[in-house]
């Protein structure tokens, strides 16, 4: 945080986004990027490498593929928006938390349900010839 | 601290001691918290909506209607090309985050216009890749699978093309009005729209093309 935003009446709290950093200066603030950027980009030639590649088992290419996404998210919501584990960032991330508890629900939910129905549902052939 | 006093005085809901109130209560938030904790819920129910976007491609990924799969139409090449730009594009945009703190306008005006090339040039990759699907005969109307990968990647082309919008209102306000409090705060919450956006095309990028073409 710089001295643009800091507010004496409240040092608990930080908007997201915002960067708390000890005495930041330019430099360490640009370096906190410049290492977001390499850990995303070895992550991302990982995942674009894995999911064309004959070297590992192939059942386990998809769940690597989700495992390289969750990391990376991770690292965008730590490096560039500053949404951290600091007692600064709690509102911040139990929002987040919401967030992400909806987002699996809305997903997981989905493909439940759907390839339960899928399974249930009777061939439309089979289904054709009862309705004569 | 009396700013925090004075707001408290004139909030019927807060009429108690002052010596109290500044002891155990600091005082509404700071505007700049207030500001983008709000548009922080705002990404994230944005972020809930591309959740059932997500989920109807997942669920329709299979129903192609005879048509071309996911293997057969994507370009891993465009598509790694089309996310190093969109990585690239959050990291000077982080840039101009710290400019903006800085008060460096020259450093604010070239890392939002690098920012924006970035940005175009991502728009043009996918708007390209589209026409030539569609040219293909495979638009989104020819399967389930190819609506509900329009739908999904067309929304996030379109959530781009606001903030490229976006990016340019902010430079002409800066341009305009330099850095004030306001300006500052409705940049931060750009730079929250910019960084969520390259979130969301993670998920894209390994659901939709590297799961997708693994089909």
């Amino acid at each position: 945080m710089t001295q643009a935003h800091d507010n004496a009446a409240h040092p608990a709290d930080l908007a997201p986004g915002d960067e708390h950093v000890e005495g930041g200066s330019i430099g360490q603030r640009v370096l906190g990027y410049v290492v977001g950027l390499a850990l995303a980009v070895l992550l991302t030639a990982t995942s674009f490498f894995v999911a064309g590649t004959d070297l590992v088992w192939q059942p386990s290419i998809p769940v690597a593929l989700v495992v390289l996404a969750i990391a990376q998210m991770g690292v965008h919501l730590v490096f560039f928006l500053h949404i951290t584990t600091g007692a600064d960032n709690t509102n911040n991330v139990l929002a987040l938390a919401f967030g992400i508890l909806i987002v699996t629900l809305v997903m997981a939910g989905s493909l439940w349900i759907m390839s339960n129905l899928n399974h249930n549902m009777m061939p439309m052939d089979q289904l054709m010839q009862m309705q004569r | 601290m009396t700013d925090a006093t004075m707001d408290a005085h004139g909030d019927p809901n807060r009429v108690r001691e002052i010596a109290e109130l500044t002891m155990t209560n600091p005082g509404p938030a700071p505007k700049r918290i207030v500001t983008g904790y709000g548009f922080w819920i705002f990404i994230l129910s944005d972020m809930i909506m591309f959740s059932a976007f997500f989920a109807t491609y997942a669920v329709l990924l299979g129903q192609t209607a005879g048509g071309p799969t996911g293997r057969e139409l994507f370009d891993l090449r465009n598509v790694a090309i089309e996310t190093g730009f969109l990585l690239a594009s959050s990291f000077t945009c982080g840039m101009a985050s710290i400019a903006a703190d800085m008060r460096s306008k020259t450093w604010f005006y070239l890392a939002m216009a690098v920012t924006c090339a970035f940005g175009v040039g991502f728009l043009a990759i996918e708007g390209n890749e589209f026409a030539s699907l569609v040219a293909r005969g495979a638009g989104p109307t020819r399967s389930a699978f190819l609506s509900a990968f329009f739908s999904l990647v067309g929304l996030h082309g379109l959530h781009v093309s606001a903030g490229i919008l976006w990016l340019l209102t902010m430079m002409a306000q800066v341009f305009a009005k330099g850095f004030r409090a306001d300006i500052q705060r409705r940049f931060l919450c750009f730079a929250l729209f910019w960084h969520a956006l390259d979130i969301i095309w993670i998920a894209v990028f390994t659901v939709v093309y590297l799961l997708g073409s693994a089909q």
